[in-house]
């Protein structure tokens, strides 16, 4: 074959594609210039992203952080620029009302010394969320996660150990009964006395188990009370000593050392000599004086305040709800409402999935009900009519009833979204479990939930992430969250005015938790994915 | 599972009620309903113990009370005199005003920003899901109440038009100020509703000149060309109504009833007075020549809105304003009808002016009295609360809308306008014929559940002052009257009336496109 002389026996090398078919050349006439309205849309979006960098840039990056004023910040910045900024109008960012309020924005009016409180339930919780969301990790960390609500509340509000533990036993009480009834007489009367053993319990037994503690505790350290009394009698003593004018009744001496139980009425001699230090004021004592005598009853009021908290409790000085705020309360309700929501809204799409009529009805309704009214409404609900369906004379904490509300909103939504996964399971899967000889529970545990709940991964973190967004609502109800606290930092004389940069930073630390929670959702997406 | 198993003989057990599949599933639901019905006779007991103590049982006597307070923005007629049913009723018209406005800004910025997205323009692209992720992550009520504090802090307060800090846009016809923008208004005569008609009647011709250029196509396969003579329809019944009702309009005097403290007998007197308010009637051709007759007498007034002329006459006898303008010819009824009914003393005196001008159509434009308190007067005033839950609710929803535009566009398969290229339709009829059609089908239901959603999102209209019913009903009549548990029934109710409402017409409409399968 050799010596066919037109045949081509050895191949030419390769050409290089042309530079316009290749490398990022290619990529530019491809995706920014492949035709003439591309081209016009290329050209108009960059214009358009130099405008607005070009605004935006500056303003953050020339931005005061030392201003102690919306006025001195302008001051400053102007300064700084010269005539550039006073032309072109846009100036620079004031940074520096982050830098003063940012521990409000987070805290809202938790006290100072106590940050490290939710700081340590914070970093608490994401050790208790790690095992919860990397299935890598040891499976006794579990443990840790299933106590750890009941951590984060003793440590946040603060109070006697006694009640968490109480309401901790309580559901122990009723896991363990669960398993002893059921195995005793049928997982009905189990299921049933697992509902209304931690119920009696928590009802009958938790408060006044708590007060016989604390009495016993107030008990065995009521010694060492004299010698704290004593120096706050003399504390409040000193006032008398300021001025004899003031008509300060020197009963509360008396009171104050007859005993702890009668720690009250002094603390009314207490608001007593308050209000004779503003008649005094008016009777003209001195500036010193009146300073001098001020400190003191403040001195005299916290020292009480201590001494009728610390005398029985266990544990850590209480935060009353209404400082909690900011970030940290968007947070916990946030958190609070996700991790609830989920089981309630598993068992609602249950019932609404069951053929049980009377169940199914009232699930339908609920779930109805809830989608058709706003969030706003139901906190309404939770401000102002939750305490009518309790029994006269209670009222519990307007944190918990925000809390139950949102999850109970949020449990809707979840429903229909964990029912979409369920109906997309193959009726083969739930006949396979029949087949397999699986009671209704197990079946729905080992078989219909894992599918069903890996189906709708997207709709529960979009859930996820629209209860988070909606925690910002209770700022209408008077709850001091971010946005509630910028109500009360732009009426602050020194900020008023202020709009962007006190809004940016609350929207990119809301972005930053919504879009880190949507970006897990697509790894356990792809994580779970079993398909081909 | 167990149908295997016989029964035992011997009759019923007890046990049979828990062991036995037949007798199970009633055996659970009853007690399920028996622990429900506790609960809820619980709550319920709770209540009526809890209202009863506190001495107001459930009582919806309120609603027909006097509210005592003003609503910024109505739609229906509505004054602190009106009961608390009717402010419930403006704050309802309010919200439909906010969620219909917002729903169509949010679908069209949706949709471009959607298809914009799927653009194969990287940087196009990019800016787009940059939009999407930034609003969509962010709360919404930050949005609303971020856009009010812009509209508030970022634009010029209406003092500042007085002097050159400020002017008005597209020649002085649009001030664009911090209370709110103020735009021209069209005012119709009291026949405005032919115009509605006139429309309908365009509609129906364009509808059947379109059928009758398709009838002819189909049968002679050549389209007439139509364009001119829909033109013509779409004009003609506007400007027959339009000539028909100016014809009518003008010509007829307009009088004034004046209330002061001596007779008048003209206007010139009026003018030498202090300022007059004047009840008029919004939108109205008369009520736009009692201005015009007003301005050419150089008067300055101040303005009272009522919707109806019987709201406006009730205004001049309660006393709210000092001149009424009446048709000529009505003078004398309505003179003896406020004698008879008017309270609080003054002299009652009817002016007549010789003026009579008038078109059907007429442009206020809204204007700053050059002295007194810097307030615009005339034209629309559009609020700023309105514009910034408008614009911040539209601009949120457009976001989660575009996703929808696009879910729905990826999910028809590229075979598809394959398909009907081969078949040789142009590019725009495979958009509107094959791809629309199908990918509707996909956008719409979840594109209504956003409708919904925005709808009930409107109700943070609290956060920023905008009175809808959230604002009235669950805000100021709840805080006023003290029937909590009454007033959020009501706004309850309210919302479930108008999600119920969506919800069925989504489903009408699932049901009408569904895909007919064997």
């Amino acid at each position: 074959m050799s010596n066919i002389g037109y045949v081509r026996t050895k191949m030419l090398p390769e050409q290089v594609p042309p530079s316009s078919a290749v490398g990022p050349i290619k990529w530019i006439r491809e995706n920014l210039f492949s035709s003439v309205l591309n081209t016009i849309l290329t050209v108009l979006s960059v214009f358009f992203l130099y405008y607005v960098l070009a605004i935006v840039l500056p303003w953050v990056w020339n931005g005061s952080w030392t201003a102690g004023s919306l006025k001195e910040c302008r001051e400053v910045i102007a300064a700084a620029a010269g005539e550039y900024a006073s032309e072109h109008g846009h100036g620079a960012a004031c940074w520096s009302v982050i830098r003063e309020r940012y521990l409000q924005l987070i805290y809202g009016f938790y006290p100072a010394e106590e940050y490290w409180r939710p700081n340590l339930t914070f970093a608490l919780m994401l050790v208790a969320l790690l095992p919860i969301l990397f299935s890598n990790l040891p499976r006794k960390m579990l443990w840790f996660s299933a106590v750890y609500p009941f951590v984060a509340f003793w440590l946040l509000w603060g109070g006697s150990i006694f009640t968490p533990l109480g309401v901790m036993i309580g559901f122990v009480l009723g896991y363990a009964l669960m398993l002893l009834m059921g195995k005793r007489f049928g997982s009905i009367v189990g299921t049933i006395c697992a509902i209304m053993a931690p119920i009696l319990w928590w009802s009958l037994a938790v408060g006044p188990i708590d007060t016989a503690l604390s009495g016993v505790v107030a008990g065995m350290r009521a010694e060492s009370y004299p010698a704290k009394l004593e120096r706050s009698v003399s504390e409040l003593a000193a006032i008398n000593d300021v001025d004899g004018s003031m008509r300060f009744k020197l009963t509360a001496k008396r009171t104050l050392l007859s005993a702890f139980a009668q720690i009250d009425p002094a603390r009314a001699s207490v608001v007593e000599a308050k209000q004779s230090l503003v008649s005094a004021k008016a009777q003209g004592a001195t500036a010193d004086q009146i300073d001098v005598a001020e400190t003191a009853v403040e001195r005299a009021v916290s020292s009480l305040r201590r001494f009728k908290n610390e005398a029985g409790r266990v544990g850590l000085d209480p935060v009353e709800s209404a400082k909690f705020g900011g970030f940290m309360l968007s947070i916990i309700i946030g958190v609070s409402g996700i991790v609830l929501s989920l089981p309630l809204g598993v068992l609602l799409a249950l019932g609404r999935q069951t053929n049980l009529f009377i169940v199914k009805t009232l699930c339908v309704g609920f779930i109805e009900f809830i989608r058709g009214v706003p969030l706003i409404t139901l906190l309404f609900v939770a401000s102002t009519l939750l305490n009518y369906f309790l029994p006269p004379g209670t009222t519990f904490d307007i944190i918990l009833r925000v809390v139950i509300m949102v999850t109970l909103f949020a449990a809707a939504y979840m429903a229909e979204v964990i029912r979409g996964g369920l109906a997309a399971l193959p009726t083969g899967q739930y006949e396979a479990a029949d087949a397999l000889g699986l009671d209704y529970w197990k079946a729905t545990r080992l078989i219909i939930m894992p599918q069903a709940l890996k189906i709708s991964i997207p709709g529960i973190v979009s859930t996820f992430i629209g209860l988070f967004k909606d925690t910002t609502l209770v700022s209408i109800i008077g709850l001091l969250d971010p946005i509630g606290l910028t109500a009360n930092i732009r009426a602050d004389a020194n900020w008023n005015g202020i709009v962007w940069e006190l809004y940016g930073f609350i929207a990119l630390m809301f972005f930053v938790f919504c879009f880190g929670m949507s970006r897990y959702s697509m790894y356990l997406e792809r994580k779970l994915k079993t398909g081909h | 599972m167990s149908a295997t198993t016989d029964p035992k003989r011997g009759g019923f057990q007890l046990s049979q009620l828990i062991y036995d599949t037949r007798y199970r599933s009633m055996t659970i639901q009853i007690v399920a309903l028996v622990f429900f019905l506790l609960g809820l006779g619980w709550l319920l007991n709770n209540a009526a113990q809890n209202l009863a103590a506190l001495d107001k049982g459930l009582s919806f006597g309120f609603l027909g009370e006097a509210a005592g307070y003003d609503v910024n923005q109505k739609l229906v007629e509505y004054h602190n005199q009106m009961s608390h049913g009717r402010a419930a009723l403006v704050g309802v018209l309010n919200t439909l005003l906010v969620a219909v406005l917002g729903c169509i800004l949010a679908t069209f910025l949706g949709v471009i920003i959607g298809v914009l997205r799927l653009s194969n323009n990287w940087v196009v692209a990019r800016i787009m899901t940059f939009y999407i992720e930034m609003f969509r992550n962010v709360p919404v009520l930050l949005w609303i109440v971020l856009a009010m504090a812009i509209f508030i802090e970022n634009l010029p307060a209406p003092k500042s038009f007085r002097g050159d800090d400020a002017s008005m846009w597209f020649s002085e016809t649009v001030a664009v100020t911090n209370q709110g923008i103020f735009i021209p208004r069209i005012m119709g005569t009291d026949y405005w509703w032919l115009f509605g008609v006139a429309i309908v009647v365009s509609v129906f011709f364009w509808r059947g000149i379109n059928k009758w250029a398709s009838d002819k196509q189909d049968r002679s396969g050549l389209r007439p060309s139509t364009w001119l003579i829909r033109l013509v329809a779409l004009l003609l019944p506007v400007l027959v109504v339009y000539f028909a009702t100016t014809a009518f309009t003008s010509g007829h005097q307009r009088d004034f009833l004046v209330r002061s403290t001596t007779a008048v007998a003209s206007l010139d007197e009026i003018k030498a007075g202090k300022r007059p308010d004047l009840c008029f009637v919004g939108g109205s051709t008369s009520s736009l020549n009692a201005s015009r007759v007003l301005e050419k007498f150089d008067i300055k007034y101040r303005r009272k809105k009522y919707v109806t002329h019987g709201g406006a006459l009730e205004g001049f006898i309660s006393g709210k304003c000092s001149m009424l303008s009446i048709a000529d010819a009505d003078m004398d009824q309505v003179m003896a009808d406020v004698k008879e009914n008017i309270n609080g003393d003054g002299v009652l005196s009817a002016v007549s002016v010789d003026f009579t001008t008038g078109r059907a159509l007429q442009i206020d434009y809204p204007a700053l009295p050059a002295k007194g308190i810097p307030r615009f007067e005339g034209g629309t005033h559009i609020r700023g609360s309105l514009i910034a839950l408008t614009l911040a609710l539209a601009l949120y929803t457009a976001a989660f809308i575009a996703e929808i535009v696009r879910a729905g566009i990826m999910a028809i398969n590229k075979g598809q306008s394959e398909a009907a290229f081969a078949l040789g339709l142009r590019p725009n009829r495979t958009m509107n014929l094959v791809v629309l059609p199908q990918a509707l089908r996909v956008i719409i239901p979840p594109l209504i559940s956003n409708y919904l959603n925005l709808t009930k999102n409107s109700s943070l209209a609290i956060a920023v002052g905008y009175m809808d019913i959230t604002g009235t009903l669950g805000g100021i009549t709840l805080n006023q009257t003290g029937r909590e548990m009454e007033s959020l029934l009501i706004l309850m109710a309210i919302y479930l009336a108008i999600s119920l409402t969506i919800s069925s017409i989504m489903n009408w409409y699932n049901e009408s496109v569904k895909l007919r399968e064997r």
